[in-house]
């Protein structure tokens, strides 16, 4: 804060009011109907609900396949967090190198950013039909590709679709990051290290580390939530629900199974994870990174 | 000469990159320029058709939807209602809600610094079936305000502004207290000419944000008249190159904004880091 500040009685709530009045509405009570839902059972038809203390979480912990969309979120965040990350660097770091044509290959890298998941999702799928698809031949004359089948098919189409628009965050950022990086702190480290691979791990790689920090938690944001219009695009889940992200599995039980009590507690589960997360974040990460 | 070779590296790198972030879009869009017979039988397409002017115009005036209500012209009207919404409401109420924050003493400052920044752990994603219910309550299904406020309840653009505050010298405002100036007028007068660039930024950055939503309309519009582009793409019925021309027709908004606005969002951003 401050250490100048008006001193006022009442002005400062109406500079506060409109956003925590649309937060009140359209956030916290919705917010507090999610714990309500995660803490009541509902009879099938809806007509009735009692108090079920913890009998939601015990169901969705003792359902396997929670497991498995748990099992494949972690993965695919992972996955595509790894990815887009080392692409992007690669790239920026070449951008960074080049004088020629640096806004050029800037511009056109970073236009992907603005395609909206789903419909990269729906692009995906014309990819990857058995009667269009270019990746869907490819792969099948490699392997006998065939996703609504195997797994690890089903994983390779949502992790292509999933990956492909956020190399240009990642590229973004980590130009941006390196050029952010003092020129007299390379040109001292070009005259004690020679190597350039070994300057770039031991120099400008810790230099990078907030970026790359940021970056990660972007990323893994990503996979977890806006990955929603991608899944729902492509796969939908399949085989089975070997593709479904915690989110997607969440809205399917709530909305198109109607079971409130479960999909309020799988909420729940995933507010304690993102809160997990940024706990992580800020006591670990930021004590052990280099900012210049 | 190494250093020919080195710069040959990169380029090469580079055109890898642009090909894999270009190709997948240049193939669909060539695809679209031709007809859905002419694909149908002959696969996706990588050289231009003649069927440019024909596909697009369909699919622009064509009524669609499950019950033909729409068309995809009106569907760009309510993307574009819908972001330009999202982006003025939550600019306007995220900049104010920072200057409380930052230029005021606030009884309980603590508890409501945290009533607003711990919604940053409770994305819609998570809250989407009570906030249907809570919107059906208030009777805003298939409505503007429907699709529009919850996702301006959002206290990233509030988090930004409130970092380009902290940055602004004291100074400024105890010149401006000099000359007995309030607190509107400072606000209006100095805070919001001096954060044009940030304010920019955040417009953009939530335009695009709210013009990509798909979960979100797809659940608040059961009506066909409130449609909005990105959720029309799955639902929109037609010829494999309407579908197609309709894909390429949604990317254009979003691409042109971050494509000719890029300096002014990434500088945007970057100002305060």
């Amino acid at each position: 804060m401050k250490k100048v500040q008006f001193k006022s009685n009442y002005s400062q709530y109406f500079f506060l009011a409109p956003q925590l009045l649309i937060l009140l509405i359209f956030l916290y009570w919705p917010i507090i109907q999610t714990f309500k839902d995660a803490f009541t059972m509902q009879d099938a038809f809806g007509f009735g609900s009692q108090f079920a203390g913890f009998d939601n979480f015990l169901f969705i912990f003792s359902d396997p396949s929670y497991f498995t969309a748990f099992k494949f979120t972690i993965i695919y965040s992972f996955v595509i967090t790894f990815i887009t990350g080392s692409i992007g660097l690669l790239l920026a770091v070449q951008a960074n190198k080049v004088m020629h044509g640096k806004s050029a290959y800037k511009t056109l890298l970073i236009w992907p950013y603005a395609i909206a998941p789903a419909v990269v999702g729906v692009m995906a799928n014309y990819f990857f039909s058995e009667r269009y698809g270019l990746l869907h031949h490819l792969f099948n004359n490699l392997w006998g590709f065939n996703w609504y089948e195997n797994v690890f098919d089903a994983y390779i189409y949502v992790i292509i679709a999933g990956s492909w628009k956020q190399i240009s965050a990642n590229f973004i950022f980590f130009l941006a990051g390196l050029q952010a990086i003092q020129k007299t702190v390379i040109e001292a480290s070009i005259i004690d290290c020679k190597s350039n691979i070994r300057r770039f791990w031991t120099i400008t790689f810790p230099l990078l580390m907030p970026t790359t920090f940021f970056l990660i938690i972007i990323n893994i944001t990503y996979a977890f939530f806006d990955t929603f219009g991608i899944i729902d695009t492509t796969t939908i889940g399949a085989p089975g629900s070997e593709t479904k992200t915690l989110v997607y599995k969440a809205y399917i039980d709530g909305f198109k199974g109607l079971d409130l009590g479960s999909a309020g507690a799988q909420s729940i589960m995933m507010m304690i994870i993102v809160l997990v997360i940024t706990i992580f974040q800020f006591r670990y990460i930021e004590g052990k990174i280099h900012y210049n | 000469m190494t250093k020919y070779i080195s710069l040959t590296i990169n380029h090469f790198i580079l055109s890898i990159g642009l090909l894999i972030m270009i190709v997948p879009i240049w193939i669909i869009f060539a695809s679209s320029t031709h007809s859905s017979l002419f694909i149908n039988t002959n696969g996706l397409q990588f050289f231009l058709g003649d069927n440019f002017i024909d596909n697009y115009s369909r699919v622009l005036f064509k009524q669609s939807g499950f019950f033909n209500e729409i068309t995809a012209l009106k569907m760009f009207f309510n993307s574009f209602v819908m972001a330009t919404g999202i982006a003025t409401l939550s600019v306007i109420t995220s900049l104010m809600a920072a200057y409380g924050l930052v230029y005021f003493k606030v009884k309980y400052a603590t508890f409501i610094f945290w009533l607003i920044f711990i919604t940053l752990l409770v994305p819609l994603e998570l809250r989407i079936m009570p906030s249907y219910i809570v919107m059906s309550k208030l009777n805003l299904v298939n409505t503007f305000a429907g699709l529009i406020l919850p996702i301006s309840a959002s206290a990233i653009a509030t988090f930004f502004f409130r970092q380009f505050y902290k940055s602004i010298p004291d100074e400024l405002l105890e010149a401006a207290k000099l000359d007995g100036t309030n607190s509107l007028r400072f606000f209006i007068d100095f805070l919001i000419p001096l954060s044009k660039t940030m304010i920019a930024a955040v417009f953009i950055f939530m335009f695009v944000f709210g013009y990509n939503q798909y979960l979100w309309p797809l659940i608040m519009t059961t009506s066909e008249q409130y449609w909005t582009v990105v959720m029309g793409l799955k639902t929109m019925y037609g010829s494999i190159s309407d579908r197609f021309a309709f894909v390429i027709m949604s990317m254009i908004p979003p691409v042109i904004i971050i494509i000719f606005l890029q300096k002014l969002f990434i500088q945007g951003i970057f100002q305060n880091k």
